[in-house]
């Protein structure tokens, strides 16, 4: 995107909160030391402006660093030795303008920052913090090279689907009972070997089969399903060459291989629903749901952090902001990466249309028909209360006859009480994921004020 | 094993919701069949439904036969057999699944006629809360960074006084603060309204919001005479307490009324309760149910009695006190110069008994200054401008008190004033803020001028502690700053920042202030920030000052002007005007 389109950020309302930028932070060291230097004591010659942010910070010992924050990628640039990215004196920086609305006032880049920001915005890339894994990984240097490796990867995945596939029939054959006495540690060797054949799709599957016997009642219907759709993942994998290329697709990515963002580039206005991590002992996941306000699109962005780091990627849930993403290929094409540039756009902004909750469950329903293995759909509920039902909360049509029980974790979580109180009986727009489970709302808009956009996650 | 326990009991198979047809019947007998074999294993427990049909009708039979063991029906084959008819279930039970019945709609929220915050309060309401939740900075010390937990109440009385109501989507977290916080309650409740009422009628984590409140969780209006008839009669002791209060701040006479007409009928501890919330709106018109209350069975409640009519100086019971008192003190008319002497009571008759004068001293004091005491603080403080011939409470503050008396009269003098709220006695009891405390003519204790201070205008207030702190430091003003009105008028704002100035340069740590420093935070006037700002840098460090202190006392001066800038964000976003220059919300 042509520099020129960068528009100024304070106009359009948009700013990072305290916790968003915290979330930055690659480190509680970094976290701490950041929070410190939040405060305009250290701070001189500081400015906004031209989507950018910056000021000079006087460290300890008399010597000073000037520090600037690109916030369209997010990118940063300082003086100071420190090799974390963003270093503490950025993160003081975006703390001191998100705490403190006197401190950093609107004002023309001086020419290091102008300098910075040109160079970044026209090289595109620079240091752009791209989260590991995703974007375009550009030329491959040796094209026979890297064939020869998918085929021993590909191989190595057969082997352990094979194996796997004989893990299941074992375990059918001695029947699931055995499964609650043989306990987690069985489940978490055979995910092992999953690991080692190059196979995560399968090792994540697998790792779950192990916790549903712990699970409470019901287990055996859910250990039984849950077998049978890894059953079926491993037999399609075995018979890739003989699928539909979509379906092909899928599979590759439900084995866990990384298929290439190679869709169209899509421009939109794109509204961010709804962001949020699931974490492991291994990795940090983000997951930021957009929606195109002009094509109508819904799709998500994933980001990584290693263990107990924030994943890079961060949008202001609610803002609207003009980019470019690029669908990954595959059935449901809902994954995407975003573009080199998000710039918020001072435009109104209304939730995506929905439906019934009927119509959502029609939604999840044909997704499956693409997509076996899936757990849920995005959705957009209209005029929909939340009710209390004997088994817990639901999300019932405002006509009081149909409703969606809310999944075990949503009835859990605060956010469920934010729905309730931006509802208070009165029907409203909720976004969220509907899957066999129930359904995880994870924004919502009430008739009031129907351009905010609360999170419920 | 109840098989039929599947995941999503509130949800409604498809097949369950269309005709009743013998093919959905088979479905779900089939799944079950399915469950038990997998259960109990295909080695052990075939699949009867799969009998005779394995491989055909499954997806792909084919890739089965790859098994080397070959020929015939496994083992291995009938496992995979009930995976394939188990996951050609669970897709298709997944893609039929329809809607459950929905559960009774709740009772709609009330409305709630305030306005509501503008955007960038509303934020800033956010940040709060969610600074509350946050972890605090690393043992002792604090940091530069302003403390949001301690900005919360004040942000919640400024919005609460311009009329606002709470934003829905805060209401939990406000809820949650309310509930850690007890101090908080009043002024977060007030500002979630009745949809935050409505809300904690739902969770029972935030019944406390409910406590104190009529099953409706709403009073009558007091002008409703029979909703406040029939509350007084049947309520229970919380809402009656509450109707009470609410009737006796709107009309002090129908208070009364109501108060007097079950009086008689009302057990001990109750009528405590219900004469303590006469205190609102005291005047003369409750002097005869004051004074009838005197011959209470019970004794605290003729304590309280007493003590309400020892604010009303024009009652009969003030009169009575100020003849008591008058006999124990006056002047010394045989000395040369104007001296008062005391002459303590000889016994506590039942006369004065029944005036709430309590007969046993505690542990440790003597019975005729005990008495003496009681006598004093009860009598109206006019009584003594006349007993010493006209002159002003600064003179008779000043007069030689004779044989060690002074120190139980200005005492029982204080607790006079304070309780009859006369400005002129505090005054002249307060003395000058410069005179060292020890050798004042009034008090040296600081709670007593605490307490004075608090009966002053609000101004003088300031002015008196502003002259306190220039003359004494920081060391002793805690509790004198903690009464003054916020945010604190100059000249204080500057005598405290001189003061910190002061401590700093003497080399003092900053640990030591951190209490005025605290104070100072909430309590400072926004504007002093400008005077801050050349405190905030770091100084050379010299020798005889304490090693490090430099650096902490420019973050605790960082601290501080930051939370200022905040405070005075906080206002500007809540009155709505114009935003500050450069300001990013």
């Amino acid at each position: 995107m042509p520099a020129s389109t960068v528009v100024d950020m304070n106009a359009m309302g948009v700013r990072w909160t305290a916790e968003q930028v915290l979330a930055l932070a690659p480190d509680d060291a970094s976290r701490r030391a950041g929070s410190e230097l939040g405060t305009a004591g250290p701070w001189s010659g500081t400015g906004r402006g031209e989507g950018a942010v910056w000021g000079v910070c006087g460290g300890s010992g008399g010597r000073s660093y000037e520090t600037a924050v690109d916030l369209t990628a997010p990118a940063y640039t300082c003086g100071c030795p420190s090799r974390k990215l963003p270093c503490k004196h950025a993160l003081g920086l975006l703390l001191l303008q998100a705490s403190d609305v006197t401190a950093v006032t609107d004002d023309t880049p001086p020419e290091w920052v102008a300098l910075w920001l040109a160079k970044r915005r026209e090289e595109g890339a620079g240091s752009v913090t791209r989260p590991a894994g995703t974007g375009t990984s550009g030329t491959v240097a040796d094209p026979e090279a890297a064939r020869r490796r998918a085929e021993r990867r590909a191989a190595r995945i057969t082997a352990g689907a094979q194996e796997l596939e004989q893990r299941l029939t074992d375990l059918l054959r001695g029947g699931l009972a055995t499964a609650e006495q043989s306990g987690y540690g069985l489940w978490e060797e055979t995910a092992a070997r999953m690991v080692d054949a190059q196979a995560p799709g399968l090792a994540g599957r697998v790792r779950e089969l192990g916790a549903i016997p712990g699970s409470g009642p019901g287990w055996p219907v859910r250990l039984l399903e849950e077998c049978a759709l890894t059953h079926l993942l491993d037999r399609a994998w075995l018979a890739a060459d003989r699928l539909p290329a979509g379906f092909a697709t899928t599979v590759r990515t439900r084995v866990g291989l990384t298929v290439p963002a190679d869709g169209v580039p899509v421009r939109d206005h794109w509204l961010v629903l709804a962001q949020y991590d699931t974490a492991d002992a291994r990795l940090t996941t983000r997951r930021v749901w957009l929606h195109g306000v002009t094509t109508g699109r819904t799709a998500f962005l994933l980001s990584f952090g290693a263990a107990g780091r924030a994943p890079g990627l961060a949008l202001p849930v609610g803002a609207l902001l003009d980019g470019e993403l690029t669908p990954h290929a595959g059935a449901a094409r809902l994954r995407a990466e975003p573009g080199e540039h998000f710039v918020p756009v001072d435009a109104p902004v209304s939730p995506p249309p929905g439906g019934p909750v009927g119509a959502a469950l029609d939604a999840y329903g044909r997704a499956l028909s693409e997509d076996p293995w899936l757990e849920s759909w995005p959705v957009t509920l209209r005029q929909v209360v939340p009710a209390r039902a004997e088994y817990g909360w639901q999300l019932a049509d405002a006509d009081g006859r149909e409703a969606l029980p809310l999944t075990p974790a949503a009835q859990n979580r605060p956010g469920l009480w934010r729905l309730v109180a931006l509802s208070g009986g009165a029907p409203l727009t909720v976004f969220g994921e509907c899957g066999h489970r129930g359904f995880t709302p994870l924004a919502a808009w009430s008739a009031e004020a129907p351009a905010e956009t609360v999170p419920l996650i | 094993m109840n098989t039929r326990a599947t995941t999503s009991a509130p949800y409604t198979a498809s097949s369950d919701s269309g005709s009743t047809s013998s093919g959905t019947d088979d479905s779900a007998r089939v799944w079950e069949e399915l469950v038990t074999s997998a259960l109990l294993g295909t080695d052990r427990r075939p699949p009867t439904v799969l009998a005779g049909t394995t491989g055909a009708g499954t997806t792909d039979a084919g890739t089965t036969g790859a098994d080397p063991a070959g020929a015939g029906t496994t083992g291995a084959d009938l496992a995979g057999a009930l995976l394939d008819a188990a996951v050609l279930h669970t897709v298709r039970r997944r893609a039929g699944l329809r809607p459950g019945p929905a559960a009774p709609p709740l009772e709609p929220a009330p409305e709630d006629p305030r306005r509501p915050l503008p955007e960038a309060a509303r934020r800033r309401l956010d940040q709060l809360l969610a600074g509350r939740a946050a972890p605090s900075p690393a043992a002792g010390r604090r940091g530069a960074v302003p403390d949001l937990a301690e900005l919360l109440p004040q942000w919640l009385t400024l919005a609460n006084e311009r009329g606002y109501k709470a934003p829905p989507a805060a209401l939990p977290a406000l809820l949650d603060a309310a509930r850690a916080r007890t101090d908080l309650r009043p002024q977060a409740l007030r500002l979630a309204g009745p949809r935050g009422l409505w809300l904690a009628g739902l969770n029972p984590e935030w019944r406390f919001a409910l406590r104190g409140r009529g099953a409706a969780g709403r009073l009558p209006s007091p002008e409703d005479v029979q909703g406040v008839r029939a509350l007084w009669d049947e309520g229970l002791f919380a809402e009656r307490v509450a109707l009470l209060a609410a009737v006796r701040s709107g009309d002090a006479a129908a208070g009364l009324a109501l108060l007097a007409s079950t009086w008689t009928a009302e057990r001990a501890e109750d009528r405590l309760m219900f004469l303590d919330s006469l205190r609102t709106g005291l005047s003369d018109a409750d002097e005869e149910f004051l004074e009838a209350a005197l011959a209470d069975r019970s004794r605290n409640v003729r304590a309280t009695a007493a003590e309400l009519l020892a604010a009303l100086p024009a009652s009969a019971f003030a009169g009575r006190m100020a003849g008591r008192a008058a006999t124990c003190v006056g002047l010394d008319r045989t000395a040369e110069s104007p001296v008062i002497s005391v002459e303590a009571p000889h016994e506590c008759d039942a006369a004065m008994e029944r005036d709430g004068v309590v007969p046993t001293p505690p542990a440790g004091r003597g019975e005729r200054s005990w008495w003496l005491g009681q006598l004093v603080e009860a009598a109206p403080l006019a009584c003594w401008i006349g007993r010493f011939g006209g002159r002003t409470p600064e003179e008779i503050v000043a007069l030689p008190v004779a044989d060690d008396w002074q120190g139980e009269l200005h005492a029982a003098w204080c607790r006079a004033a304070v309780r009859q709220r006369d400005a002129s006695w505090s005054r002249a009891l307060l003395g000058a803020p410069a005179v060292p405390p020890a050798t004042g003519p009034g008090t040296s204790s600081l709670a007593e001028r605490a307490q004075l201070l608090a009966t002053l205008p609000a101004d003088e207030r300031a002015h008196w502690v502003a002259a306190f702190v220039a003359a004494h430091g920081l060391s002793e003003a805690f509790q004198l700053l903690g009464v003054c009105a916020v945010p604190w008028a100059e000249p204080l704002g500057a005598a405290v920042i001189d003061a910190l100035d002061i401590a700093r340069d003497a080399g003092s740590y900053p640990w030591s202030f951190s209490g005025v420093m605290g104070l100072a935070e909430r309590c400072l006037a926004p504007e002093a920030a400008r005077h801050l700002d050349s405190l905030t840098a770091l100084p050379d460090e010299e020798e005889d000052t304490a090693p490090g202190a430099g650096g902490y006392w420019s973050e605790a001066f960082q601290r501080l002007v930051a939370t200022l800038r905040l405070r005075a964000a906080m206002r500007a976003e809540l009155d709505g005007g114009p935003r500050p220059a450069g300001a990013t919300v």
